[in-house]
C-alpha cells in the first residue's frame, strides 16, 4: 500500500521534472533562433529534410481522405436530397479539422520520430557532447533549425493536405457520382468563410507544428544515450504527440467555433 | 614547473557513487601527462570536469588559472576554444564530410575565406596522413581513421591542450603506432600540453613525460614512467604487469560461497 503511494509520487514528481526541463529546453531552443537569421543555410537544408521529405505522404493522404470524404459526404447528403452542398462539406472538414489534425499525426509519425531519433543518435553517439567541448552550442547548431523547420513547415503541410483533398473531394463527387460542378464550386465558395475557416485552421497547424516540434526535439536531446533510450523516445514522440494534437484539438475547436 | 591544469580537492558523485574522493593533481605544461588505472575509475569523468561538461561536487577544477566551474557560458566557451578533446568513438559529425568536419570548428568560430578554410582543413589532414581521404563520408572510414580525422578536428583551432580519451583502444597495432607518433609529434612540434587518459600500459608509458595511476576515486601513485616501473607498491606492480589477482580483487565483492551455494538449505 504504502509502497504504491512512493510509487505514484515518485512517478509523479519524475513527470514533473520532466515538464520543467522540456519548458526550459523549449526557452533555450527559442532564445537561440536568432542566431539563425545569419546562416539561413542551416534552416534550409533542415526544411529540406523534414519539410519537403513529407510531401509524399501529406499529399497521398490527403487525396486519399479527400476522396472518402467526397464519397461518405456524397451518401449522407443525397439521403436529404442536398448533394449540391457536397462542395462545402469536404472544404470545411479538411480546412477545419482534417487538414490541421492528420498532418499533424502523419507529421510526428513521419518527421518527428526520424527527429528524435536523429537527435538521441548524435547524442549517444557523442557528437552533441563533442560540439560542446568545440565550443559550439548544439541547442543552437542543431537543435534550432530542426526545431525551426518543423514548426514553420506544419502549416505550408496542412494547407498542402487541405488542397489536395478538395480536388480529391472534386475528383469522386463531380467525377464519378455526378455533382453538378458549378454548385459544387459555388456552393464552397459562399459556404466557406476566409476568417472563420481558413484562418482558424492556420492557427490550429501552427499550435501543432509548435508542439509537435517540441516533443520530437525535446525527447530527442533528452534521451537516455543507449539503443533501448533511442528507441523509447521516438515511441514516446509518436505517442505524446498524437495524445497532444487531439487534446488541443478539442480544447482549440472549443476557444474558436463555440 | 608551470601547471597548466591544476585540479585540487575536488571529490565528484556520480548519483550515490563517489568517484573521486578529495583528489588533487597538476598537468604540466607542455609535456605529455597520461591518466591511467582500472575501467571504471572516472578517467573519462575526469577529462569532462576539466572540459566544464561537469561540475564537481567539491574542489575546483583551475585551467590556465581560471576555475572552470565558476566560468560563465560564454568565458567558458572562449576557453573550450583553446582545447581540443578526441573522443573515444571520435565523435564525428556523420552528416558531413570528412572534410566537412575539419571545417567545421572553423566555419563556426572564424571568417575565414572559403580558399584559406581549404587550406587549413587539407593541411589539418596532412598532417594525419589523411589529406587524400578528404571527401570520404564518417561511415566510410575504418575506426583508426575516423579517430585520426576526429584528432586533426580537434587541433583545427590550434589549442594549447588537447586532452586525449582512450585513443589506443581497439586499434591495431599499426593504427596504434601511428596514433602514437602523432601524439608525441604534436606536442614536441608545438608544444601542445596533453592529457592522456588509457589503460594501454605499453603505449601509454612509451609516450607519456608525467603519469598519475588512480584508482577508487585517489591518485594511487605518481611518476615518470621509470620511477612507476621500479615502484615497490604491490598495487602498482599489479597494474603495470597485469596481473589478474592482487590489491585488485579479481572477484566482485560477494557473500562467501558457502553463504550463496548453501545457504538455501540452512533457510
Amino acid at each position: 500500500m504504502l509502497d504504491g503511494f512512493a510509487a505514484l509520487g515518485h512517478a509523479t514528481l519524475a513527470a514533473l521534472q520532466k515538464l520543467g526541463r522540456a519548458f526550459l529546453f523549449l526557452l533555450a531552443t527559442l532564445g537561440g533562433l536568432p542566431a539563425l537569421l545569419p546562416r539561413p543555410r542551416l534552416l534550409l537544408k533542415e526544411f529540406f529534410s523534414v519539410g519537403v521529405l513529407s510531401l509524399l505522404i501529406i499529399v497521398v493522404s490527403g487525396l486519399f481522405v479527400g476522396m472518402v470524404l467526397g464519397l461518405q459526404g456524397y451518401v449522407t447528403l443525397s439521403k436529404f436530397g442536398a448533394e449540391e452542398s457536397l462542395g462545402v462539406v469536404v472544404a470545411l472538414s479538411l480546412v477545419r479539422e482534417l487538414g490541421p489534425v492528420v498532418t499533424a499525426l502523419l507529421f510526428a509519425g513521419r518527421a518527428g520520430s526520424a527527429l528524435t531519433a536523429e537527435i538521441g543518435l548524435m547524442k549517444s553517439t557523442e557528437q552533441l557532447s563533442g560540439m560542446e567541448m568545440m565550443a559550439v552550442d548544439p541547442v543552437k547548431r542543431v537543435i534550432g533549425p530542426r526545431y525551426a523547420a518543423g514548426f514553420l513547415s506544419m502549416p505550408l503541410l496542412a494547407a498542402m493536405f487541405s488542397a489536395v483533398g478538395v480536388l480529391g473531394g472534386y475528383f469522386v463527387g463531380v467525377g464519378i457520382v455526378g455533382v453538378d460542378e458549378g454548385s459544387f464550386w459555388s456552393q464552397m465558395q459562399s459556404g466557406v468563410d476566409w476568417r472563420e475557416d481558413v484562418l482558424n485552421g492556420v492557427i490550429k497547424s501552427i499550435v501543432f507544428g509548435f508542439v509537435v516540434s517540441w516533443i520530437a526535439v525535446f525527447e530527442g536531446y533528452d534521451c537516455v544515450p543507449t539503443s533501448e533510450g533511442v528507441s523509447q523516445a521516438t515511441t514516446r514522440t509518436v505517442v505524446h504527440s498524437a495524445l497532444a494534437v487531439l487534446g488541443l484539438d478539442f480544447v482549440l475547436t472549443g476557444l474558436m467555433f463555440s | 614547473m608551470d601547471a597548466h591544469i591544476r585540479i585540487e580537492g575536488v571529490t565528484f558523485y556520480r548519483g550515490d557513487r563517489m568517484i573521486f574522493d578529495d583528489i588533487s593533481m597538476e598537468i604540466p605544461r607542455g609535456q605529455i601527462t597520461a591518466i591511467m588505472g582500472p575501467s571504471g575509475t572516472g578517467k573519462t569523468t575526469l577529462l569532462r570536469l576539466i572540459g566544464g561538461q561537469l561540475v564537481p561536487n567539491a574542489g575546483h577544477v583551475y585551467v590556465d588559472g581560471q576555475d572552470v566551474a565558476a566560468l560563465s557560458r560564454s568565458e567558458l566557451y572562449t576557453l573550450r576554444k583553446r582545447m581540443g578533446m578526441l573522443f573515444q568513438s571520435g565523435a564525428l559529425l556523420t552528416d558531413l564530410s570528412v572534410f566537412e568536419n575539419v571545417a567545421f570548428p572553423l566555419r563556426e568560430h572564424t571568417r575565414m575565406g572559403e580558399d584559406m578554410l581549404r587550406d587549413m582543413v587539407l593541411m589539418k589532414l596532412e598532417s594525419v596522413g589523411l589529406r587524400g581521404a578528404h571527401a570520404l563520408m564518417p561511415a566510410e572510414l575504418s575506426g583508426g581513421m575516423a579517430r585520426r580525422v576526429a584528432l586533426a578536428r580537434s587541433i583545427a583551432l590550434d589549442p594549447d591542450l588537447i586532452m586525449y580519451d582512450e585513443p589506443f583502444t581497439g586499434l591495431d597495432p599499426i593504427t596504434m603506432a601511428t596514433i602514437v607518433t602523432l601524439i608525441r609529434r604534436l606536442n614536441d612540434a608545438v608544444g601542445i600540453t596533453s592529457l592522456l587518459v588509457s589503460h594501454d600500459i605499453h603505449e601509454t608509458l612509451s609516450i607519456a613525460d608525467v603519469v598519475y595511476l588512480i584508482s577508487e576515486g585517489k591518485v594511487v601513485e605518481r611518476g615518470t614512467p621509470d620511477t612507476l616501473s621500479n615502484s615497490n607498491s604491490a598495487w602498482v606492480k599489479q597494474f603495470l604487469q597485469g596481473l589478474p589477482d592482487g590489491p585488485v580483487p579479481f572477484h566482485y565483492p560477494a557473500p562467501s560461497l558457502a553463504e550463496d551455494f548453501l545457504g538455501q538449505r540452512d533457510a
